[in-house]
């Protein structure tokens, strides 16, 4: 079960400059130095705010552009426990699976969240809970072998703990 | 049953019949990484088997294209961790500095990329070699680490989506016109997950190079793979570089979810302004717009009928005073061909900065990065904020010709009058 708070609630179209600019991707390794500056041309106070567990909602294809897995990593490592979104871009929503960065396809949610509120959200199951409004919204749950990857915390993961890929 | 060009080849590589919706473990016939995506991929397959290793060998292209020739320390060190991994691996397609060019480019004029195949590449832009009729999609470093090592990856077979395009191109007007167009009016995300296929009299009188533009742009509007039916044309292109292909398309009657009917004879050159690639405008919408810089050249529009259609322009004309004018042929292969035909010396005489193949100020990697507030027109693919430079910077794109017009006048203009 992930818990948090809604950090941010961004627009449609956010696209991976706008998530880790290029200035970034290209120099370091460090992901927890790389996510001081996510979001940063889109808004560059926002990272500052973000303390671990928080949530980012957004609007439709969140993630669109590059394929740099950088893109969901700096946004795992600044402390985001998940993104909800109307509609993701196919290589980012691909990337943050590998890397084990719960990512939700839920455009009602998205409509009936605002910044600052707590959310609960039940990824075996497919519900997201607004603990301040009260509501509860169903959405889609992973496959099972995309379930398999996210519940090991990425795809690194489950290779080290199961000693091979889900399909081999 | 009848099956589309994705159905078929994700079919064919999975071994069974495969329908959209359905999660698939597919063999890869090409997996592409270039000098930023390589050292990540490395960095992964190490922690997971001790060692870098591929599937292999004869399957993986090692491309240098982004930081070409290393302009940094750091872009320097990732090269030098490809150069070993492509020696200790004995990788024949790596393609060093000087002895390619940008990658999407090398697969397809080098006859890599062919009509049926499975190609995954760790940058959004492989799509491009969706112009020979391959289905080839753009994918992150812990997917090509899964590749690497175990030749196979998972995909959802998607829907697939028929593009039809009809009409002779009016004068001054061009496949980056007609692929622009198409995202004006499908926006950023109308084929998010999608697999698309170009069809129409109008694609099948577009050249290889003008179908790499529209394959090269179809992530543009979110597309997993933009495909074109590999006819006569195709075959011939690879027949050129050594290869033997024959025709390869969708089944008669295949399913699509959606058709998009395009009629392009009356289209007028096209512009997207600041900051998304679907703020689609006639050129006539934008004209007059001052520019500070002008780029031709990327994987979308770098190829040599780009710059013989931009030297038509800049012959005996200079690039306007305050403006720089910067020209980059997408490979080696393509360099060679324009200085042997002339088509460098117009441009140098223009007053254009030309440089040799990379990816450069595409995505404000070097060789021309915007200052504050600073605007350029470019041949590139994509305008998002801070995509070439400065935050504060803004990107047009458009055609080659519509580039080198702007660039004569300082100011965004209309190629037609200079045809």
């Amino acid at each position: 079960m992930i818990k948090g708070r809604v950090v941010a609630k961004l627009g449609d179209n956010i696209d991976t400059d706008m998530i880790i600019p290029f200035r970034y991707k290209a120099k370091t390794t460090d992901y927890y130095e790389l996510a001081k500056h996510v979001f940063e041309d889109l808004d560059p106070e926002l990272s500052k705010k973000i303390k671990p567990g928080d949530i980012v909602v957004a609007g439709k294809n969140f993630g669109m552009g590059s394929s740099r897995e950088q893109a969901p990593i700096a946004i795992k490592y600044s402390g985001v426990s998940a993104v909800i979104a109307k509609s993701f871009a196919r290589i980012f929503f691909r990337n943050a699976i590998n890397i084990g960065l719960p990512v939700i396809e839920a455009p009602e949610a998205v409509d009936k969240t605002d910044e600052g509120d707590e959310l609960e959200i039940d990824l075996e199951k497919g519900v997201i809970r607004n603990l301040t409004k009260g509501w509860e919204v169903k959405f889609k749950p992973y496959p099972k072998m995309l379930m398999e990857i996210m519940k090991e915390g990425g795809i690194y993961n489950y290779y080290k703990a199961h000693g091979k890929f889900p399909w081999e | 049953m009848t099956k589309t060009m994705a159905e078929k080849i994700l079919g064919r590589a999975s071994g069974k019949d495969v329908s959209p919706g359905e999660i698939v473990e597919a063999n890869i016939d090409l997996a592409m990484v270039h000098d930023l995506t390589g050292p990540h991929v490395v960095e992964v397959v190490e922690e997971i088997a001790g060692e870098v290793k591929v599937w292999d060998p004869e399957k993986v292209a090692i491309i240098f294209d982004h930081h070409v020739p290393a302009d940094k320390i750091r872009a320097a060190e990732l090269q030098v961790i490809m150069r070993r991994v492509a020696r200790k691996l004995g990788i024949k397609k790596f393609h060093d500095v000087g002895r390619g060019g940008i990658c999407h480019q090398v697969l397809v004029e080098e006859g890599y990329a062919r009509p049926g195949m499975l190609i995954v590449g760790a940058d959004s832009h492989t799509v491009t070699s969706g112009a020979v009729g391959a289905f080839a999609t753009g994918i992150g470093a812990s997917d090509m680490a899964m590749v690497w090592l175990t030749g196979k990856l998972w995909f959802m077979v998607p829907e697939s989506i028929k593009v039809n395009v009809i009409g002779k191109l009016p004068k001054g007007v061009y496949a980056k016109d007609v692929i622009l167009h198409i995202i004006g009016k499908v926006t950023v995300d109308g084929a998010t997950y999608k697999a698309v296929e170009f069809h129409g009299d109008t694609i099948r009188n577009m050249t290889i190079p003008d179908r790499m533009t529209l394959s090269n742009m179809s992530v543009e509007m979110g597309a997993k793979a933009g495909m074109v039916p590999a006819d006569e044309v195709t075959v011939q292109y690879l027949r050129e570089r050594g290869v033997e292909v024959k025709p390869f398309g969708p089944d008669p009657g295949a399913h699509y979810e959606d058709e998009w009917n395009f009629e392009v004879s009356k289209l007028e050159p096209q512009v997207a302004a600041p900051y998304s690639v679907d703020n689609v405008h006639p050129v006539s919408e934008l004209e007059g717009t001052p520019i500070d810089q002008a780029f031709i050249g990327s994987c979308t529009n770098g190829r040599y009928e780009d710059f013989v259609e931009a030297a038509k322009i800049l012959k005996g004309r200079k690039v306007a005073e305050g403006v720089r004018c910067i020209a980059i042929p997408a490979s080696i292969k393509q360099y060679m061909k324009l200085l042997k035909d002339g088509i460098i010396d117009i441009l140098a005489e223009a007053g254009c900065f030309v440089a040799h193949s990379t990816c450069g100020p595409c995505l404000g990697g070097h060789l021309g990065v915007l200052g504050p507030e600073e605007v350029a027109i470019s041949s590139s693919n994509r305008n998002f904020r801070g995509r070439m430079g400065h935050p504060t910077s803004k990107v047009y794109l458009a055609s080659p010709a519509t580039v080198a017009a702007s660039a004569v006048e300082g100011k965004i203009a209309d190629p037609r009058k200079y045809l």
